[in-house]
């Protein structure tokens, strides 16, 4: 009898996420579509110019779009080759006290607000982007780099799971046929683990995607688009998070309406993810 | 219905503290359910709007719920446009602007100016230059002006930075300085005054436009057209950047016993002195 309380219990609350979910999507979808079918959807994902509340008003988010992938892909320069490094040297060449001050070092990473990252952005880094490279500062480069160490816990500990799941027969065997260690994880961890290093890289891209406060305060928000890094742009979340709280009317609908692109972006990269993690080489290792 | 229970087995049922365990669970998951439809407004007055007045109208419901024990006011900072359309919807009975009332807006809302507000446009201290005149600042908000040699300073290109789509403070800068034309979409945009003057007090080829109770010695306030930003000028109506602090209400409804005490507070002398105080200027009778 307990047991089928606490069961139903549990369900219950299970679904309230779910239907939490379906509540989000759909008052997303019912406040956004509306706008884009309006617009139009190619009007809307090409148009250069956001002039919301201009007259008449234009919205464009291929500056955003254009933004988002800047910022994204440099911030994936950054932490890739960086937590892919780490990750190796925890699980390969760390003396074990080293690895386990190291694991929750990098877990606190993780626990650190963005708005923290953001103040460090737009406090040190970009004065000193400034007087390095000049232009404004706050840009591209700035907001890629702090985005590069805020998706490094996510990359590393997937990585690392990748890593340590890869079976120690093949680690065994390819010692056994005379490998050196750094032959052994470039020949065998490394493709052994690629899909979970993958996922991992995907989320931290999803993370990188969608941060939005830390983004607002290092990018600069101009709605032009970037041809360098030097240059200040505007994500697809940082537009949404500066002028949400004063849009109104179709301000508003435009601003859900971009909030249904980044919707679609995130499901298709967790996608994407979901069907590396569920790879077999990833699962296959017994610890 | 197959719900897996990982530690029944582990705990028989005659264990004890489970059940405890849950029933306190349940108690608070029902307290909070009953906090969260428990009643909310218990009859007190909401003033919403522009986060320009905001910290204004804060000041002076804290002196007054002071006075008068027991009375709430909630003062909510959404910016210009969502306080008007709070007004006009019934969401809030008052709502703050710090932009002037459209003419479709006027007609169906009441207003008293409770202040004014001047505009400045602030530079970095290190800025060679004191002042400059309203086509010159349009030239430089609307891109046409992209390095301060052209404007007599050293030969660095000028960072603009604007605020976002939506705000009181960029619709009254549209007003009064753009007159219309677009601000460049280089400019650098950010959500709010505070952000603006941190990002000139660091980068010495910025500006910015603030409002002039918030100029501090971390940046300098320009000269317009000659005419130095300062109280007295704003007074006697040399200092064109002047913006009214506007409270409104629909028309035809008159306001809540409390609304209309407040809004007398705010009006009367202690309200009146309370705003100069804070460096705003007295509103003129007419808006």
């Amino acid at each position: 009898m307990r047991e089928r309380v606490i069961g139903s219990w549990l369900l219950l609350t299970a679904l309230g996420a779910l239907i939490a979910l379906g509540l989000i999507t759909y008052f997303i979808f019912q406040a956004g579509v509306p706008l884009i079918a309006r617009v139009g959807l190619w009007g809307f994902l090409s148009g250069t110019r956001w002039n919301p509340t201009g007259n008449p008003p234009q919205f464009g988010i291929l500056p955003m779009i254009v933004g988002s992938l800047w910022l994204t892909g440099g911030a994936l320069l950054i932490g890739v080759p960086l937590g892919l490094a780490v990750a190796i040297f925890v699980v390969e060449l760390a003396p074990p006290q080293l690895a386990g001050f190291m694991r929750p070092a990098i877990q606190l990473l993780a626990g650190i607000p963005s708005v923290v990252y953001g103040f460090i952005g737009l406090t040190l880094l970009a004065p000193l982007v400034r007087t390095v490279f000049g232009g404004p500062g706050l840009s591209v480069l700035t907001g890629a780099i702090i985005l590069g160490f805020m998706i490094l816990p996510t990359i590393i500990a997937i990585s690392e799971d990748a890593m340590r799941a890869v079976p120690l027969a093949l680690r065994e065997g390819a010692l056994a046929l005379g490998s050196t260690h750094w032959q052994v994880i470039s020949g065998i961890i490394l493709p052994t683990a690629r899909s979970g290093i993958i996922a991992g890289v995907i989320l931290g891209m999803g993370r990188a995607l969608g941060e939005t406060m830390a983004v607002i305060m290092m990018i600069g928000n101009s709605v032009d688009i970037p041809t360098s890094p030097l240059q200040p742009a505007t994500t697809l979340t940082s537009n949404i998070g500066l002028e949400l709280a004063y849009a109104s009317g179709a301000h508003r609908e435009a601003l859900f309406a971009t909030g249904v692109v980044l919707f679609i972006i995130i499901m298709i990269l967790n996608g994407i993810a979901t069907a590396f993690v569920r790879r077999p080489a990833v699962s296959r290792g017994s610890t | 219905m197959h719900i897996i229970l990982p530690h029944s087995n582990a705990h028989p049922p005659c264990r004890g503290w489970l059940p405890t365990r849950w029933r306190s669970w349940l108690i608070l998951w029902l307290m909070l359910l009953l906090a969260a439809c428990g009643p909310s407004d218990s009859g007190g007055l909401t003033v919403t709007g522009s986060t320009s007045v905001t910290p204004f109208a804060e000041h002076l419901a804290e002196l007054y719920q002071k006075q008068h024990p027991g009375i709430a006011i909630n003062i909510q900072g959404l910016g210009s446009s969502a306080g008007i359309r709070a007004a006009l919807d019934g969401v809030a009975e008052i709502g703050m602007s710090s932009r002037e009332l459209q003419p479709e807006e006027a007609d169906k809302l009441d207003q008293v100016v409770i202040a004014r507000d001047a505009l400045a446009v602030v530079v970095n201290p290190d800025n060679p230059i004191s002042g400059l005149s309203t086509a010159q600042i349009q030239g430089i908000f609307s891109g046409q002006i992209r390095s301060w040699d052209a404007l007599g300073g050293p030969p660095q290109p000028i960072t603009v930075v604007s605020r976002e789509a939506g705000s009181g403070t960029f619709s009254a800068f549209g007003e009064l300085v753009m007159k219309g034309k677009p601000i460049a979409t280089l400019a650098l945009r950010q959500g709010s005054n505070g952000a603006i003057r941190q990002i000139v007090a660091q980068d010495p080829n910025a500006i910015g436009y603030i409002s002039l109770g918030i100029v501090d010695p971390t940046v300098k306030a320009l000269a317009i057209d000659g005419v130095e930003p300062s109280v007295v000028h704003v007074d006697a109506g040399t200092y064109k950047l002047v913006r009214p602090f506007l409270l409104v209400w629909r028309k035809g409804q008159p306001l809540s016993p409390l609304g209309d005490a407040f809004v007398g507070y705010v009006m009367g002398t202690e309200g009146q002195n309370e705003l100069m105080k804070a460096g705003l200027v007295k509103g003129s009778t007419t808006p």
